[in-house]
C-alpha cells in the first residue's frame, strides 16, 4: 500500500466500546530506542481476517478486545472477522466468523461480549488507512504512537474511519477458513515454550512444576503481558541487569508467578526467564480469558520453526 | 573474543524462535559499551535484510532476526563468527557527546532537597556533582527515547521514591541508584527529580528519532531560568503539572 492510494471515509463509530485498536504487523527496527513492537496480540487470527477480506499481509485491522464496539458502514463493504467470538451481529443477526461477509451501507455491526476467546480481528477489504508513525499504524496509547490519528488516541464515539480504495476485486481468493484452521479458544491450550535464557538457574522442582502444572491466566493480563498463577517457581537469580526482552518471553519475578510478555511489553527488563513462547503460542495465550488454564510444553526450535514457516507461507508473508 | 563453555562469556542464550541474547559481560561498566556497539555494527552488516531488531543494553545485545530467512541455528552460527576476533569500537571519538541544557531548581526539581538530605550534600553540591560528570548511555528503554545513563558520582547515590509519581513532566532530569536520566515524554516515574532540560529527547519526525543512543556521552549543563525558557523549556512547577 502506498501513501498515494486513495482513501475514503467508510465507517462511523457509533460506540467505541472498551478497547478497539488499529493493528498492522507492528513497529520494527526501533526497539533499540525503547519503542515497543505493537501489532496484533493474536497474529494468527489477524492474518486470517486480512486474508479472508482479500487484503495483503501486513494490512491494518481493528483488534477488538472484550467486544462492545458498534460501527456503521457509510458504504457497502466486504469484511471478515476472525479470532474471538464476541457475539458480533449485523443489524441484530449473528455474523459468521472466519469468512468473508458483505456489510451493506447503513447497517450496524455490533460486537457483544466474549463467548469464546478475547480478541476479534475486523478486516475490511482495502485495509484501514491511517498515518504511519515510525513505520507503523499499530496503536500504542502509552507511547502516543499509531492508531487512526497517528498519536495513539483511543477510538471514540463518532470517529470516522478511513479505508484504502481496494486495488483488487473483493471476489478474489479464499472466502472461508477451513474448519481445522479455526481454533477452539475454550479448549485449554498447550503452549509451546522454547527453553532458554536463565532456565538453568531454576530449581529442579520448579522446572518440573513449570511443565507439569496447570497455569491459570490471571486477571492482570493485557497487551503488555499475561500473568500466570500456579506453583511458586524458584530461581537462584532474583533479578538481572536489564536486558532486551523478546515477544513471548516468560519472565519470573521474585514472587515466582510467571509473566508472559506480549506485543506492548517494555523493550528491556530485569527478571530471569524460563525461555520464550513460540509466536503462535503467544497468539493463542492472547485469546485466553482470566481464569482459563494453560499448560507450558517445552519444545525444540526445529518443530516450532517448521510450523511457523508453514503458517507464514500460507499468507504469502 | 570467542565462546568457550556454557558459562564463559561471551555466550549465546536462546531468546525464542527469532532471537539470540548475546551475553558479553556480567557487570555494569562503561568499558562494556565499545564492545557492545562493535558487535551491533557487525550484526547490522552481517544480517542485512534478515535483521529485525538489535537491542543493546548494559551487558548484552539482543539480536532479533527474520525466522523465514534464517533458522535459529544459522543465526547462531553468524553471531558466533562475528564474536570471533571482535575488537572494541574506536573509543570515545566515534560516539557523540551531547550537552543537555538543564534548569536545576526546586520548582522543576522537587527532589533536590530530598537528595541533599539523603546524601548529606548541600543542594548546590548536588547540582555541581550531577553536572560536572560526563555520562555514558547504557541502554534505552522504559519509554521511547528514555536513556539510562551512568554512572553518577558515588556521593549522589540515592534510592528511588517509595511511591512513583503518576506523571513526571517532559524533560525532567532525574537520578536513582547510580544512574541518571531525562524523561522524553510525560510518564509515571519513581526517580528523584533534580531539574528539567529543554533538549528535545524524542522526536518522531527527526531522523533517528531519539537524541540519545546507546554508547553516547552526555553532560548536563546548568542554565538559568531565562535561558531555559528561551530554549522552549517548560517552567510549569511540578505541583501545577501534577
Amino acid at each position: 500500500m502506498t501513501p498515494q492510494s486513495a482513501t475514503d471515509i467508510a465507517i462511523r463509530v457509533r460506540r467505541a466500546g472498551p478497547l478497539a485498536l488499529l493493528q498492522d504487523r507492528g513497529r520494527f527496527g526501533v526497539r533499540h530506542l525503547g519503542v515497543t513492537q505493537g501489532g496484533p496480540a493474536d497474529l494468527y487470527s489477524w492474518a486470517w481476517a486480512n486474508h479472508l477480506a482479500g487484503n495483503p499481509w501486513g494490512s491494518a485491522s481493528l483488534e477488538v478486545t472484550f467486544g462492545g464496539l458498534q460501527l456503521v458502514a457509510e458504504r457497502d463493504l466486504e469484511i471478515a472477522i476472525a479470532g474471538a467470538d464476541l457475539g458480533a451481529t449485523l443489524e441484530g443477526k449473528p455474523v459468521p466468523l472466519w469468512q468473508r461477509v458483505h456489510w451493506p451501507e447503513g447497517q450496524t455491526l455490533a460486537f457483544g461480549t466474549p463467548a469464546s476467546g478475547l480478541r476479534a480481528y475486523l478486516s475490511v477489504h482495502g485495509g484501514f488507512a491511517a498515518p504511519p508513525a515510525m513505520g507503523s499504524v499499530a496503536c500504542v496509547a502509552r507511547e502516543q504512537l499509531g492508531g487512526f490519528d497517528g498519536y495513539g488516541r483511543k477510538l471514540a464515539d463518532d470517529d470516522q474511519l478511513r479505508i484504502f480504495t481496494p486495488t483488487t476485486p473483493a471476489t478474489q481468493g479464499l472466502t472461508e477458513a477451513p474448519g481445522h484452521a479455526r481454533p477452539d479458544f475454550r479448549e485449554p491450550p498447550q503452549l509451546d515454550l522454547l527453553p532458554g535464557a536463565q532456565i538453568a538457574e531454576f530449581t529442579g522442582r520448579s522446572l518440573f512444576d513449570a511443565f507439569n502444572a496447570w497455569w491459570r491466566v490471571d486477571d492482570r493480563a493485557d497487551r503488555m503481558g499475561v500473568r500466570l498463577t500456579g506453583p511458586r517457581l524458584q530461581c537462584q537469580i532474583r533479578s538481572l541487569i536489564s536486558e532486551g526482552i523478546n515477544l513471548g518471553g516468560v519472565q519470573v519475578p521474585p514472587d515466582g508467578q510467571p509473566i508472559v510478555l506480549l506485543n506492548d511489553r517494555q523493550t528491556i527488563g530485569g527478571y530471569p526467564r524460563l525461555g520464550s513462547l513460540s509466536p503462535l503460542a503467544a497468539s493463542r495465550l492472547a485469546q485466553c480469558l482470566p481464569g482459563q488454564e494453560v499448560r507450558l510444553v517445552a519444545h525444540s526450535s526445529e518443530a516450532v520453526l517448521r510450523e511457523y514457516r508453514a503458517f507464514l507461507a500460507g499468507f504469502n508473508a | 573474543m570467542s565462546p568457550r563453555s556454557a558459562t564463559a562469556l561471551p555466550r549465546l542464550e536462546s531468546a525464542g524462535l527469532d532471537g539470540w541474547m548475546v551475553r558479553l559481560f556480567d557487570t555494569i561498566d562503561e568499558a562494556n559499551l565499545p564492545w557492545i556497539t562493535a558487535l551491533l555494527q557487525r550484526c547490522e552488516s552481517a544480517f542485512g535484510t534478515a535483521l529485525v531488531d538489535l537491542v543493546p543494553s548494559y551487558t548484552t545485545l539482543l539480536v532479533v532476526f527474520d525466522p523465514v530467512q534464517l533458522s535459529p541455528f544459522e543465526a547462531q552460527q553468524t553471531i558466533t563468527t562475528l564474536l570471533t576476533g571482535l575488537t572494541p569500537e574506536g573509543g570515545t571519538s566515534t560516539s557523540q557527546i551531547h550537552e543537555l541544557p538543564t534548569y536545576y531548581h526546586a520548582s522543576v526539581g522537587p527532589d533536590l532537597e530530598r537528595v541533599a538530605e539523603h546524601t548529606g550534600l548541600s543542594v548546590a553540591d548536588v547540582i555541581a556533582c550531577h553536572s560536572q560528570k560526563t555520562y555514558r548511555v547504557f541502554a534505552l528503554g522504559f519509554a521511547p527515547g528514555f536513556a539510562f545513563m551512568g554512572l553518577t558520582d558515588p556521593r549522589l547515590e540515592c534510592p528511588r521514591l517509595d511511591t512513583p509519581r503518576k506523571k513526571v513532566p517532559v524533560g525532567s532530569v532525574a537520578i536513582a541508584a547510580r544512574q541518571t536520566a531525562a524523561y522524553p515524554t510525560a510518564t509515571p516515574g519513581g526517580w528523584n527529580l533534580l531539574g528539567r532540560t529543554s533538549a528535545r529527547l524524542f522526536d518522531r519526525e527527526r531522523e533517528g528519532f531519539s537524541l540519545l543512543n546507546v554508547g553516547d556521552q552526555v553532560r548536563f549543563a546548568p542554565v538559568s531560568r531565562d535561558a531555559f525558557e528561551r530554549d522552549g523549556g517548560d517552567t510549569t512547577p511540578m505541583e501545577a503539572a501534577q
